[in-house]
């Protein structure tokens, strides 16, 4: 427990000495949403209905363009290794390192995705439901990405890789996220949804620490 | 028990006993395939509703039960491999992700064309098409991964990870994509009670499904084969056999 709290610490003090590359994939999310009513119309009516595909669908690209430095640096100068070494248990410290990830990139998307909504015109009852599936969706896109990440993180060039093998693995959270926030525009209940994302969160988070460990330990044998 | 497993999950026993086994394997699935076609295509009779267009339900329903048969095939393979590293099990993994990956793609092709006259456009997004689409998707993931990986072994295991936690997400995907949006005509062959498909589609149909699973296995023996020989290409044995 801890080795958890250190790692932790290490990481958002690791993330807040690099400020400036903290704000990369929040730029990355208001840039593609803004490019949205330049390509299809500046009319609310139409903007309206895509909202909430369009602000997960960024959300979801957002979060697997920052997973990359999730594991990179430290595998790069062997902490990585170490860690695996160390006698702790490999599944908490990828616990500890994903939720400093998700820390770094996955709560400011929810902070800013208010005010995308209103960009993108969405109706106001839909935001605290927007708010909800983004805080229950984007800590399960860090926990799976981090599979990926793990996967790839030995290969040179595993970017594109990396957006094959994860964003199929996304698709149910887009489904239940985007769903939820339609059905609360047109003001019908969606606790369904809601549980479906706390399930999948629930679930990412008891396997997946173990299915990275697993893959780590392979990407560094 | 242990002891034969041992010494037919050996590369070289392996190699020699699929040799044998590739002949009988691609007889008997030559001859299952042409009489599940013949009844299929000629003995049938045209369907009520649909006409003749429903014949390619032959290929196209064996080839979808084999694109999620061969994935579990391969998870499996994969876990064996991944916890007793066993060679042999991580060979028929990495032979399978590609024949399975065509199933796949056979499956949506032969939808597509069953769908124009049907249902009168060649994709529509359905519970059913969108989880075959993610299902192939799922397998070109693995394939990329095992292939961008140099060293075999860890491609395998790395792959076998992968291909684990696909199997974990497909039914969360599946039934995810089903609440989502459905179309597709409901199964008609796991109701045991009454199967509301007739005999004489159902017989031709049987015998196709058992004759891709046969193609299956001549495939991946073949394809395991050539594999092995890839990897063990610094032992004797092989040595040996490319001299001779």
């Amino acid at each position: 427990m801890f080795a958890f709290y250190t790692l932790l610490k290490r990481d958002l003090t690791l993330a807040y000495r690099h400020r400036s590359e903290l704000a990369n994939p929040l730029l990355f999310f208001l840039i593609v949403i803004s490019l949205f009513p330049l390509g299809i119309s500046s009319e609310s009516k139409a903007l309206q209905g895509i909202a909430p595909g369009v602000i997960w669908v960024a959300a979801l690209l957002a979060a697997m363009l920052s997973l990359d430095s999730l594991f990179r640096s430290d595998f790069e100068d062997g902490s990585l290794e170490q860690m695996a070494l160390s006698g702790h248990s490999l599944p908490v410290l990828v616990l500890a390192k994903v939720l400093a990830h998700w820390l770094i990139t996955g709560l400011p998307l929810i902070i800013v995705a208010p005010f995308l909504g209103i960009l993108l015109f969405l109706p106001e009852q839909a935001m605290s439901t927007l708010i909800v599936t983004l805080a229950l969706g984007t800590p399960v896109l860090s926990l799976v990405g981090a599979i990926g990440v793990a996967l790839t993180v030995g290969l040179r060039r595993g970017g594109v890789l990396l957006s094959l093998l994860v964003l199929p693995l996304y698709i149910p959270v887009l489904i239940f996220a985007a769903g939820a926030v339609n059905e609360a525009a047109r003001g019908f209940p969606v606790a369904g949804q809601l549980y479906f994302l706390a399930a999948l969160l629930t679930l990412s988070l008891t396997l997946s620490p173990f299915a990275t460990a697993a893959a780590l330990r392979i990407s560094i044998s | 028990m242990w002891d034969f497993l041992h010494k037919y999950s050996s590369p070289k026993h392996f190699y020699s006993l699929a040799g044998k086994l590739i002949p009988w394997f691609g007889w008997s699935c030559l001859i299952l395939m042409l009489a599940g076609l013949y009844y299929g295509l000629f003995v049938a009779p045209p369907d009520y509703q649909q006409g003749e267009s429903y014949r390619i339900m032959f290929v196209h329903v064996p080839a979808a039960w084999m694109s999620m048969f061969i994935y579990m095939v391969m998870a499996v393979a994969g876990g064996i491999g991944l916890v007793w590293r066993i060679k042999l099990a991580e060979v028929i993994a990495a032979s399978s992700a590609p024949i399975g990956a065509s199933f796949t793609f056979l499956a949506l092709v032969t939808g597509a064309l069953w769908g124009k006259p049907m249902w009168g456009a060649w994709w529509v997004w359905d519970a059913r098409l969108t989880s075959e689409l993610i299902l192939l998707f799922l397998y070109l993931g693995v394939i990329a991964l095992n292939s961008a990986i140099e060293d075999k072994r860890t491609a395998s295991r790395a792959s076998a990870v992968l291909a684990l936690v696909g199997v974990v997400n497909i039914p969360i995907i599946h039934y995810s994509v089903i609440w989502w949006n459905t179309l597709h005509q409901g199964s008609t062959i796991t109701k045991l009670a009454a199967p509301s498909i007739h005999i004489s589609m159902l017989i031709p149909l049987l015998l196709m499904a058992v004759a891709f699973k046969l193609y299956y296995a001549t495939v991946v023996l073949i394809r395991a084969r050539n594999e092995v020989l890839d990897r063990e290409r610094h032992t004797m044995w092989v040595q040996e056999l490319v001299k001779n």
